[in-house]
């Protein structure tokens, strides 16, 4: 897998640590082969690099955009429309057990 | 210990607001239901599925605000706290952190020496809840219930202005009042609508620098809070004394155990990576927005033991114990309303209301009787149709059962007698069945007379006037 593909002669700035890679693996919970690391590492690197191009920019004087839409308040009123649907949620579940999902044991 | 250490405490205070739906869905948000009975594809994290805000949390957030002197952001907005957690089914929670509704504000609490101080609030923002695990004790699982998932809850986060045990409740309990008076939460900690995380450091007495601190989560009730300061207090003290350095880490609370543990590891990286929640549009609020909030507001606590000194006199100790609890300030002003004297409201509530909610283990907020028949019954003691003892047994009875007092007097036949011949006949019989105590009052021991009233009251099964039995007595003892 490769997003950006680059010449031969590109060479990437940003340069991914073994370190940060363990890392990014923890916080995404995965678990990853060396083979999948080194790949991994190419990867975000490009991306990084890619992203690094807006930096070019000159953003001085722009307001930081909040949202895609001009648009604002879109609300609810507080009136309950749902009503019992947990057999349809439920199907969701991998496995159920007394009405709720069961998940592996978890302590707080 | 040969230094003199000070402590250092900011609270993060977690509170479910009193909405009827769910912060981002339809859902229901009553408290009790049966499992994911109380769930849809938002709360529940579907794929596909949008967040559409819920007003009323708004407003709420922003009526806190203003009660505790924050600035109200007029452009304010979401953002994504992403962490893997089975609680939490969309793997991220929305929340506020560029952006939060309310900033800069304060409250002032009476410190244990005395004192007054202000406690700064560096922000409030809205987020919504997370769902509830249970340990299934049979099996190697733990089950998930998404019925609290999607709650509306705003985190108020204290400056680091506390200095002990005594200030951080002074501080929750102003907290708690404010809230309750605005209607924004009932803020049990017991049911888990008001949460507090506790961050604390130490450092040495003089010092301007902060120490590490910690963060300790699980405490539910005034005192478990009150147990876990000292408790981390004596933990970090003795780590700097044996010359080693406290760590910044989030602790768990064990009540039972009265001690902390390290609750996440280095695998659990508290690394969030927020970004602006692109499901949800900013939330603008204008001046005639903000205007109407205000005008909503109630007259809080504060402003309400000012003017219930000046409007009806009444002592501080009446004040401070009426309107510790909004109920109990709402029942006290409808009964004056009605034309009852301020201080004999006060009383009622005060000492019966008071006595009867210990000996019933009820919450003051459970109170049912109408100020209607509080007021009546004052009315009858006033005319003296019933003495001060019939009172307090009718008093029960509008406490338990809301009855009218004037009819229940009439049907139960409890008015007093003041009839002076009928008092008269029965008191003559007292004085002569008890000789010893008139040798005593002619004696000069005048306490013997109470215990002549008694007896009368008792002839007269306890429905006697008593400023007339009084009366009747010293002039038939010629005193």
């Amino acid at each position: 897998m490769n997003f950006f593909k680059q010449g031969d002669f590109y060479i990437m700035a940003n340069i991914i640590s073994d370190e940060t890679i363990e890392y990014v693996g923890i916080l995404a919970k995965l678990e990853l082969s060396e083979d999948e690391k080194e790949q991994a590492k190419k990867d975000m690197g490009s991306m990084l690099d890619y992203i690094d191009k807006l930096g070019e920019l000159d953003t001085s004087g722009v307001e930081p955009m909040s949202h895609v839409f001009p648009v604002n308040n879109i609300f609810r009123e507080d009136v309950v429309t749902n009503g019992d649907d947990s057999r349809n949620i439920l199907s969701n579940a991998p496995e159920e057990k007394d009405g709720s999902f069961v998940v592996p044991k978890t302590f707080d | 210990m040969s230094k003199e250490y000070e402590t250092v405490i900011g609270l993060e205070v977690h509170v479910e607001l009193a909405t009827k739906t769910k912060i981002f869905c339809g859902c229901s948000t009553a408290f009790g239901g049966a499992p994911n009975t109380h769930t849809c594809p938002v709360c529940t994290g579907m794929p596909g599925s949008l967040p559409v805000l819920n007003k009323q949390v708004v407003e709420y957030a922003a009526a806190v605000g203003i009660a505790t002197g924050c600035t109200i952001n007029r452009f304010c907005r979401f953002d994504r706290k992403n962490y893997f957690y089975p609680d939490n089914p969309q793997n991220y929670q929305i929340s506020q952190l560029y952006l939060p509704i309310c900033q800069n504000g304060g409250i002032s609490i009476e410190t244990p020496e005395g004192g007054k101080k202000t406690v700064g609030i560096h922000e409030i923002h809205m987020e919504e809840d997370a769902g509830k695990l249970v340990h299934d004790e049979w099996g190697e699982a733990s089950l998930v219930d998404f019925n609290r998932s999607g709650v509306p809850l705003i985190e108020i986060v204290s400056e680091p202005d506390m200095r002990s045990a005594e200030e951080v409740i002074a501080y929750l309990e102003k907290l708690r009042l404010i809230i309750q008076y605005l209607g924004a939460s009932d803020c049990k900690l017991n049911e888990g609508s008001m949460r507090a995380d506790v961050n604390l450091s130490v450092r040495e007495k003089g010092s301007s620098e902060f120490g590490t601190r910690t963060e300790t989560k699980n405490l539910n009730s005034f005192k478990a809070i009150a147990r876990a300061i000292a408790n981390e207090r004596e933990r970090q003290i003795d780590i700097i004394e044996s010359g080693e350095k406290v760590v910044q880490e989030t602790r768990r609370w064990d009540d039972t155990k009265e001690y902390s543990y390290p609750m996440r590891s280095k695998e659990d990286a508290q690394d969030y990576r927020y970004f602006p929640e692109p499901d949800l549009v900013p939330v603008i609020i204008s001046d005639e927005w903000f205007n109407e909030i205000k005008a909503k507001q109630p007259e809080l606590r504060d402003e309400k033991m000012v003017r219930y000194k000046e409007q009806y006199g009444l002592p501080d100790y009446d004040i401070d114990i009426i309107t510790a609890n909004k109920k109990l300030a709402d029942i006290f002003e409808e009964t004056v309303s009605l034309g009852s004297s301020p201080k004999k409201v006060s009383n009622w509530l005060m000492v019966e209301t008071m006595y009867l909610l210990k000996e019933k283990g009820m919450e003051p907020d459970k109170v049912t009787f109408s100020p209607a028949n509080l007021a009546k019954l004052i009315k009858l003691t006033d005319e003296r149709v019933i003495n001060g003892n019939v009172a307090k047994e009718v008093f029960e009875k509008i406490f338990d059962e809301d009855i009218d007092p004037e009819a229940y007097v009439k049907e139960n036949g409890l008015m007093s007698v003041s009839d002076e011949g009928e008092l008269k006949a029965v008191i003559e019989k007292v004085i002569a069945a008890n000789p010893k105590s008139v040798e005593d009052i002619n004696s000069g021991k005048l306490k013997a007379m109470g215990f002549l009233v008694g007896q009368t009251m008792k002839e007269m099964k306890g429905k006697a006037d008593p400023a007339s039995v009084n009366k009747i007595l010293k002039e038939l003892l010629g005193i």
